[in-house]
């Protein structure tokens, strides 16, 4: 019996084609889901199979990677896919967005604005945005080509309705180019915006759904609204209580057993860095000078 | 002060080590090995290599034994060895008919050429934990029957001698490949074969069990379940001729169901088919029945049943997807949970403004 050995970033060279064919394809029809031939990777289907495929065909040997799950670098599932990259591909690997040539991430957008030549590798469970409504591949794949979006607006509308607001916090549809609908992956609703026009490339890799779509950069994204009812995001009435960042997406952090609640920002490196600036939040010991920032 | 969990590499390093130390159990019992796993657990591995669709009893005993004997693991790992193989040819069809045969039973006919031959079979056992399984008693030497070149004709080539069942569906095509390309619907027969023969054991009894129930009946006999050795030949361009590359042992199923016919054709039975690596009769009877009610619009039967669903059984029949997204639940959600929890708010807010007040109040007391 020989003893396994492995490739650069663990993928063989021609599974690697035949996903950056995928890649290419979607990059031409923004928002579009292209199938490909998704493979079993050594971590579970729902964990980031899609975006590891993703990022596996197109590290290259300079690139930094940065991976993140719920906008944190240490997130258990992102050390694990960090780990899995350093050691299959040995590429250098950093928590800094700015730093990063390639980012890996599940459930974000990052909160720093990304740049030019830096690739977004979205990991997205279902990527189909009129699953929930049709679960048919065979319909939905007719939908999106007759461009009958009519159920998901009143999907929206029935929300409208119901509770007064449009009840889609997470995973919010969006509309590329004005021609695809497009599931933007389970990023709260918050980060959405951040998807328009944005300079650097999106990837979309599902990898048990066996689809793989993408954002160009530079993109017109536009979440699905009413004129009535337009589009909005989540405001959070308190600062980070570590930064002070306002304008940031924040995680309840539940501090005791009384109903005690302190609000973080989600995104671990941008708290990390306006904390080294010398910003400093209301929930850090105020024995330092308060007028550090 | 923050109190997140964090994860970090020390804990997965920690959390590994523990794993290691449980999967190897008390130190002073000597360590299960592969070989031990292949002949004494040789179900298990037959089921690992069956749905991890690749043909390795020591790997499989290997998976089995990393996997602490969770077989959907070790499924997910020979699984994950599988996908990084080069494919490097396809080999010609199996000839079943030539099996050499350790086990062989109709139920459509009392006899039948070649007999019945019950082979290493629970069937007929009485279930009573054998007091003798907690000490290492000696066990006998099976009984043989002399060898014989002979092979048995397959029951549903001799129901098919009168035309009295549909005929082998012949084809020179390439079958498809859901491991290399993806599957779009309707998959055909090859590729859903393909994927019931890689399904999930449970969820296809299950569903094979719900045919028997009303949801998708289709009047089904055992033609015939046989286990035995077939060779594995491929065709070689420089030589002109098949080579054998070796003997894998299968369990074949011909399920004999229900009779159609029409304005142009005399009424016959129709088929369900299922192979299976290994010895695994359950598996292989369960294959049958869903892939013949699956193919319920070849015969114009209407499709109202999951087990006639191909879209859903071929999307949910793979055990490493299923476990992977249902067990990714896990993972954390807290971001979009957030987000939810932000809107809950505001709609108790605004829908008992009154009433949120005063929780409010008392949970801050």
């Amino acid at each position: 019996m020989t003893l396994p050995a492995y490739n650069f970033a663990y993928l063989d060279e021609q599974t690697k084609r035949m996903i950056r064919r995928a890649i290419l394809k979607a990059i031409a029809i923004p928002g579009y889901q292209v199938p490909f031939a998704s493979r079993e990777m050594p971590m579970p289907y729902g964990w980031g199979t899609g975006g590891v495929q993703v990022t596996a065909s197109i590290l290259g040997p300079d690139d930094v990677l940065k991976v993140i799950d719920q906008g944190a670098d240490d997130t258990t599932n992102a050390v694990s896919i960090r780990a899995f990259f350093a050691k299959t591909a040995g590429v250098a690997t950093t928590t800094r967005t700015a730093g990063a040539t390639v980012i890996q991430t599940r459930h974000r957008i990052p909160e720093t604005p990304l740049k030019a030549g830096q690739i977004l590798v979205y990991q997205v469970p279902i990527p189909e945005p009129l699953r929930f409504l049709e679960p048919r591949e065979t319909e939905t794949r007719v939908m999106h080509g007759l461009e009958e979006y009519g159920l998901i607006q009143v999907k929206l509308y029935e929300d409208i309705a119901r509770h007064g607001h449009i009840a889609t916090t997470y995973a919010y549809p969006v509309k590329i180019e004005g021609r695809y609908v497009m599931d933007p992956s389970p990023i709260p609703k918050f980060d959405n915006p951040k998807m328009r026009n944005s300079p650097a490339l999106q990837l979309f890799g599902a990898g048990r759904e066996k689809r793989i779509y993408a954002l160009p950069p530079f993109t017109e994204v536009v979440s699905l609204d009413f004129e009535d009812h337009p589009f909005s995001v989540q405001r959070f009435s308190q600062p980070c209580a570590l930064c002070n960042a306002t304008g940031v997406y924040l995680d309840e952090v539940v501090t005791d057993d009384r109903g005690g609640r302190m609000f973080v920002c989600s995104d671990t490196d941008h708290c990390e860095t306006r904390q080294a600036d010398g910003h400093r939040g209301p929930g850090l010991p105020q024995t330092q000078q308060e007028d550090a920032a | 002060m923050y109190v997140a969990v964090k994860g970090g590499e020390a804990a997965i390093e920690k959390a590994h080590r523990l794993l290691a130390d449980r999967r190897r159990g008390e130190r002073t019992v000597p360590a299960l090995t592969p070989e031990q796993i292949v002949g004494q657990l040789s179900l298990a591995v037959d089921r690992v290599m069956a749905e991890g669709s690749l043909y390795d009893s020591e790997l499989a005993a290997m998976a089995v034994r990393q996997a602490r004997g969770d077989l959907i693991e070790a499924i997910f790992l020979l699984r994950a060895y599988r996908t990084t193989l080069a494919r490097f040819g396809v080999s010609r069809p199996i000839d079943t008919a030539a099996m050499r045969i350790e086990r062989r039973v109709s139920a459509t006919y009392k006899d039948i050429p070649g007999g019945q031959l019950l082979g290493p079979t629970f069937d007929y056992t009485h279930r009573l934990i054998d007091p003798a399984m907690a000490e290492d008693l000696p066990v006998e030497e099976p009984a043989r029957r002399p060898s014989s070149e002979e092979t048995a004709l397959r029951v549903t080539d001799i129901l098919n001698s009168e035309g009295l069942i549909e005929p082998d569906a012949r084809s020179e095509s390439e079958p498809g490949d859901l491991t290399r390309d993806p599957v779009s619907f309707p998959a055909g027969r090859d590729l859903r074969l393909q994927a019931l023969a890689r399904g999930d054991e449970g969820f296809l009894l299950s569903l094979s069990y719900s045919t028997q129930r009303g949801y998708g009946r289709t009047h089904p006999f055992v033609g015939e379940v046989r286990i035995g050795l077939v060779d594995v030949e491929i065709d070689s361009p420089e030589l002109g001729f098949a080579v054998k590359l070796g003997s894998i042992r299968v369990t074949e199923c011909q399920m004999v169901s229900q009779f159609t016919g029409s304005a142009e054709e005399a009424p016959r039975f129709t088929r369900g088919y299922g192979l299976v690596f290994g010895q695994s009769e359950r598996k292989a009877m369960a294959m049958s029945l869903v892939d013949r009610a699956l193919r319920a619009d070849e015969f114009d039967e209407q499709r109202l049943a999951p087990a006639q669903d191909e879209e859903f059984v071929l999307a949910h029949c793979d055990n490493v997807e299923a476990t992977g997204f249902v067990e990714h639940l896990k993972l954390p959600h807290y971001v979009d949970f957030q987000a939810e929890l932000d809107l809950l708010r505001q709609l108790r807010r605004e829908s008992h403004p009154l009433q949120h007040e005063e929780e409010t109040q008392e949970a801050a007391e």
